[in-house]
């Protein structure tokens, strides 16, 4: 069965509708993008699928090997205030909540996988330092790092690379991508077109027109041709 | 000086308040820096005022356990707040906005029309400002002090990893399958309890001041959760030693006396982070 089934899917909020009849499947190993306009619902949807909040209509299957809480998550923005004392270990370390379970501390190999999913985003050097003094690319891979440790298996990013310099995102994309590569589901939005067919396995076009399938057929479809074209119009 | 301190620890009346109060301290600033964060410190104010009005309460069905009724319906109005402030934030503030003057009112007529005491006025000030009432803490009071704050202080204890992590980022830790809403209770009932317990020390107007001030003077120096909470507790029970030790040296109210020291310290703090733009992690 696939990681995640979506069947039918409205979301919004207090009963109105911003999406509706969205189907979509995700694999094990497969990297979706999903592009669409400002205020098209993305975020909304990927807070449904995470059951911050209630579909309107339609079901969420999650497969077996998925079990609750086994999901990564990269907010869109994360509302800490700007005086929040917290080092980066601490961050990434809370990752691990979900398995905590009622345990009240982190034992040891959490303590280790922290530190390896550290290395991992290459910021071993930031480790003491403090969230808040951090840059913003810095603030993306601990955060990014921290939902490492929530989950092996899945990541659901909200737009990692807002606000990061060209050299950065890219550094992000291809970061990634290599945790793509290792194994991990990743379901991604993105406004940046051009990275989303070049990254995607799968691109998720939600909006006036909905478009699911591979990121060879969006780049085919009408919607997928006009959007490319737009933002490439735009660009100049 | 140093002679009539020791003079003054023979009696059991002082080390009794010596001890309550430096438990109460520490437990005090332990949740300071999530209230401080979750923009909780107005629950802490509303609630004071709403332990305030169950005092009066107490008073006039003349319980001789107060904490019988204060305890739970502070709890309960923890709850209520919680419930309301985390839908918006605006009606939240509203809600304890009315709570806290409306139970402050009340109670202060209700001890106005039945009060027997002959001194009313000095009543009222010493439930307000805390006064000396510790000095006069029976052994029983002291024992009951003791348990809620080796209570508070476990609790603390065992959920501090959750509890940073509901404070750092709620919707992150709900995705992770944590009940956040259980752990935002459970923050709840013991900010209730603390400001029961505190208002022993320093009476209801001034809770607020012992459960931030060392959190806020901390977090002028250290940048690292856990370095910010051992120095909260550290502060807190500095300062409410000395508040102690100079109000009976002097003769000035307890209360005010230690958030006095408080207060300096957060200056001494603050100019300490400006001038070394904060110390390590
Ligand atoms: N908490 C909320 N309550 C009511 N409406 C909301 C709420 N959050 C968002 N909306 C509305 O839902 C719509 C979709 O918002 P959403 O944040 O999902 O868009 P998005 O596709 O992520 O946009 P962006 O590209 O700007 O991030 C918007 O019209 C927005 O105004
Ligand atoms: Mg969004």
């Amino acid at each position: 069965m696939a990681l995640l089934t979506v069947k039918d899917l409205s979301l919004g909020y207090d009963g109105q509708a911003i999406a509706e009849h969205l189907n979509f499947i995700v694999n094990a190993g497969d990297y979706l993008c999903v592009v669409g306009e400002n205020g098209s619902g993305k975020t909304t949807l990927m807070k449904t699928l995470l059951h911050l909040q209630e579909p309107l209509h339609g079901e969420i299957l999650t497969g077996e090997e998925l079990k609750e809480g086994d999901i990564g998550y990269l907010p869109q923005q994360t509302l800490v205030q700007k005086d929040f004392p917290a080092s980066v270990e601490e961050i990434v370390l809370s990752g691990f909540q979900g398995r905590l379970g009622l345990r009240p501390f982190y034992n040891r190999s959490e303590k280790e996988l922290a530190k390896k999913n550290i290395e991992r985003m290459g910021i071993a050097h930031l480790s003491r330092r403090c969230y808040r003094e951090l840059s913003g690319g810095q603030q993306q891979r601990v955060l990014l790092a921290r939902a490492l440790c929530a989950t092996g298996k899945i990541l659901l990013l909200d737009e990692p690379v807002a606000g990061l310099d060209p050299m950065v995102t890219a550094e992000m994309y291809q970061l990634i991508k290599d945790l793509n590569k290792d194994g991990i589901t990743i379901i991604m939005i993105s406004h940046d077109i051009g990275a989303a067919v070049t990254y995607s396995s799968h691109i998720l076009h939600i909006g006036n027109t909905v478009f699911f399938g591979t990121t060879e057929e969006y780049v085919e479809s009408e919607v997928g041709r006009f959007f490319l074209t737009q933002q490439k119009g735009g660009l100049q | 000086m140093i002679e009539k301190l020791f003079l003054y620890l023979e009696y059991p009346f002082v080390r009794y308040a010596l001890i309550v109060g430096v438990l109460i301290a520490l437990c005090s600033s332990l949740l300071g820096v999530t209230l401080v964060l979750k923009r909780f410190s107005f629950i802490g104010d509303g609630l004071s005022h709403v332990a305030f009005g169950a005092i009066a309460i107490a008073s006039v069905l003349n319980l001789t356990n107060e904490m019988l009724l204060v305890l739970p319906v502070t709890i309960l109005s923890a709850i209520l707040l919680l419930r309301t402030g985390a839908r918006t934030q605006i009606k939240g503030d509203a809600a304890i906005a009315m709570i806290s003057v409306a139970s402050l009112a009340l109670g202060y007529l209700l001890m106005n029309l039945f009060s027997t005491s002959s001194n009313l006025s000095g009543d009222v000030c010493s439930t307000l400002f805390g006064s000396t009432s510790i000095l006069t803490l029976s052994g029983r009071e002291v024992v009951l002090c003791v348990v809620l704050s080796v209570v508070v202080l476990a609790i603390f204890i065992l959920f501090y990893n959750k509890i940073f992590a509901v404070t750092f980022d709620e919707d992150f830790s709900r995705t992770t399958g944590m009940r956040t809403d259980s752990y935002n209770l459970l923050i709840a009932v013991v900010i209730a309890v603390i400001i029961v317990l505190a208002m022993n020390l320093v009476g209801s107007l001034l809770i607020s001041a012992l459960v931030i001030f060392p959190a806020l003077s901390s977090m002028r120096l250290f940048k690292s959760f856990r370095m910010v909470t051992v120095s909260s507790a550290v502060l807190s029970v500095f300062c409410a030693f000395f508040g102690i030790v100079i109000s009976i040296l002097a003769g000035t109210p307890v209360g005010s006396t230690i958030v006095a020291v408080d207060v300096l310290a957060f200056l001494l703090c603050y100019s300490i982070g400006r001038a070394t733009g904060g110390l390590a992690a």
